[in-house]
């Protein structure tokens, strides 16, 4: 598991380098000793080789496995380049892959349209000088430092059938976690009540820094609070709205604990990364199959993590 | 800063005020829905804590709506059956190398970019950023792989490859972890004084003392921040260790739970007691170290 950074990045003082724009870097170089510059090498690579070789290698492996036959089991030099054959095989005869994505989809809609407006209304209630609102805010962002594979677990109490507590009160009998029709808005209603209190965190954080001459400003104005809040904070909170929409995408995209500990994505519960899951340490090993499905998702992933350094090295700039 | 931080002095100064102030209707709505939705938000931990303080054979009888039946034993029963005490010890010898690892090496490369000001240091960061990023899904296939295909000593590990051993663990997580703490870290080593360099340089300070002596000791809030929030991510952690690892005692706590559905597929009291028990290191540093954990969270959402 995890969550992004919200950062604004620094307003960093100019370095003396920045400030001589030629020759300095070759100055400041040269007044490096030999050790300096082994010690900054090393500082540098061995992070690197790590990332390199353990992240960025791995996901251009994936791209390139994608357009093979490979079963993972023969010799690499047997592996067969089959082109997009792999792509048209899981849109065409792959019957949980449309499920899968469109779970992804009504996750990404849920956490975008219910739990994250609620985490933002629920941050501006606080963001007021109330009393007790240390309570609150603790009480909502408590499950935020549970796993989402033991959220699982912890939901389970009210859903089961036999033993659950919705169907004890309600004297219903069904299967929340179980039941394919209804299991994916149950677990959606799980990975929701985390959600929202990761996104109040956030937007108090960036509510905290909004300066209030703007807020006073709208108040002599006349201006209602809801109108304040719509027309002077919401747009300078542009750069954590961005944030907020990545982050939201990417737990979508990455939601994956939550339905392996329910059934291992099947049933009703397919997303994307439990299929390729599935592909890989399944009982059936099919890797370029697997590998496409796991392109698509980086793709989609890569798309908005690009929006992402975008906006937070731009407000590294400013 | 943290919310925390920010809050606690306004609501002391708010006080005295306040009460002079009549209690307005509308706070008043304000504060019982806050209250509904906050109780609402705990309800399902409490009721975990709560069944999993009762006996199977009463709840069995008497249905989960009813009082009574309170006992200790899902506890004891839990951990033996479970053999949290052994997982647990997994958890630990994979968090506390991963964390400190993770910090050390982030903190080196997050050096170098805030130390230099070169024009690589945009594109590191940027690699470094992303892959934390990165659905770990998608890198699945070739990383299990490469770990079935890279072999360990048998001292290491008695599964002699990087597949199933801890070391595997380690350094799936460190790589992933990275990202986020050299973002956090440069970003904060970037707002140090650069006069502390200066001063450094004249007094002859090698790069890595600069490091070490100067830099390292003034980023401790950050530090310690990230720690929190890093322990509590590689506890948490669940879709590697789930991949990666194979033999049962092997596993970490929070991805050991999975293998436990089993044994405690009937007793609901039992998976409660489970839940509870995984769930307190991270509750625990969550009100100890509540500051620090929201603070990581949130460092640098606004300059203060």
């Amino acid at each position: 598991m995890s969550d992004l950074p919200l950062i604004q990045a620094d307003r960093a003082v100019p370095s003396p380098a920045a400030a001589t724009p030629t020759g300095g870097r070759g100055r400041r170089l040269r007044l490096l000793s030999r050790t300096d510059r082994v010690v900054i090498a090393l500082m540098v690579l061995v992070p690197l080789l790590l990332v390199v070789g353990l992240v960025w290698l791995p996901a251009l492996a994936t791209v390139a496995l994608s357009g093979t036959d490979w079963d993972g089991i023969g010799p690499l030099s047997e592996i067969e380049w089959v082109g997009g054959r792999n792509y048209a095989d899981v849109v065409q005869i792959y019957p949980p892959f449309v499920p899968a994505v469109q779970n992804n989809l009504l996750w990404l809609a849920a956490l975008f349209v219910v739990a994250t407006p609620l985490g933002m209304f629920l941050a501006v209630l606080l963001d007021k000088e109330l009393r007790g609102s240390r309570f609150y805010q603790t009480a909502l962002y408590l499950p935020v430092v549970l796993s989402l594979a033991l959220i699982g677990f912890v939901w389970q109490l009210l859903y089961s059938r036999d033993q659950g507590l919705i169907n004890g009160v309600f004297g219903t009998d069904v299967d929340w976690y179980g039941d394919p029709d209804v299991n994916i808005w149950a677990v959606l209603v799980a990975s929701a009540w985390r959600h929202v209190g990761y996104i109040m965190l956030l937007y108090l954080a960036g509510l905290k820094g909004v300066d209030p001459s703007l807020r006073e400003a709208a108040a002599v104005d006349g201006a209602s609070e809801v109108n304040t809040f719509f027309r002077v904070v919401f747009p300078v909170l542009r750069p954590i709205n961005i944030i907020v929409l990545v982050v939201t995408v990417i737990e979508s995209l990455r939601a994956f604990d939550l339905v392996w500990v329910v059934n291992k994505g099947r049933n009703g519960l397919e997303l994307l990364s439990a299929l390729v899951t599935q592909n890989v340490v399944g009982e059936a090993s099919r890797i370029g199959f697997g590998s496409a499905l796991a392109t698509i998702m980086l793709v989609v992933s890569l798309v908005f993590i690009t929006i992402y350094l975008a906006t937070v090295m731009r407000e590294g700039r400013r | 800063m943290s919310t925390a931080t920010t809050t606690r002095p306004t609501d002391l100064a708010d006080a005295p005020r306040r009460q002079r102030r009549p209690l307005r209707p509308q706070r008043v709505v304000l504060h019982v829905f806050l209250t509904a939705v906050a109780l609402g938000w705990l309800f399902p931990i409490l009721w975990a804590v709560l069944t999993s303080l009762r006996s199977y054979e009463y709840t069995a009888a008497n249905g989960y709506v009813s009082f009574g039946g309170w006992t200790l034993d899902n506890y004891v029963t839990a951990w033996r059956t479970a053999e949290f005490g052994q997982h647990f010890l997994n958890s630990v010898y994979i968090t506390v190398p991963a964390v400190l690892l993770t910090l050390f090496l982030a903190s080196c490369v997050a050096f170098v970019i805030a130390r230099f000001s070169w024009k690589v240091n945009i594109v590191l960061l940027g690699l470094f950023t992303a892959a934390n990023l990165l659905p770990q899904q998608a890198l699945l296939i070739p990383l299990f792989r490469l770990f079935t295909q890279v072999p360990l000593p048998a001292f290491l590990s008695d599964s002699e490859l990087l597949y199933d051993s801890y070391w595997g663990l380690i350094l799936v997580n460190v790589a992933f972890q990275c990202g986020f703490c050299v973002f956090v870290l440069s970003n904060y080593m970037k707002a140090l004084p650069r006069d502390l360099y200066e001063a450094a340089m004249v007094d002859g300070a090698s790069v890595w003392r600069q490091y070490w002596q100067v830099t390292m000791p003034l980023c401790r809030p950050a530090l310690a921040a990230l720690a929190t929030l890093e322990v509590t991510w590689i506890y948490n952690e669940f879709f590697w260790a789930t991949v990666l690892m194979r033999t049962g005692d092997k596993f970490p706590v929070t991805s050991s739970l999975n293998n436990l559905r089993g044994e405690f597929f009937t007793d609901n009291n039992l998976v409660s007691a489970g839940s509870v028990l995984v769930a307190i290191p991270t509750l625990v540093i969550f009100f100890l170290l509540q500051k620090q954990f929201v603070r990581g969270l949130t460092l640098g959402a606004s300059k203060g």
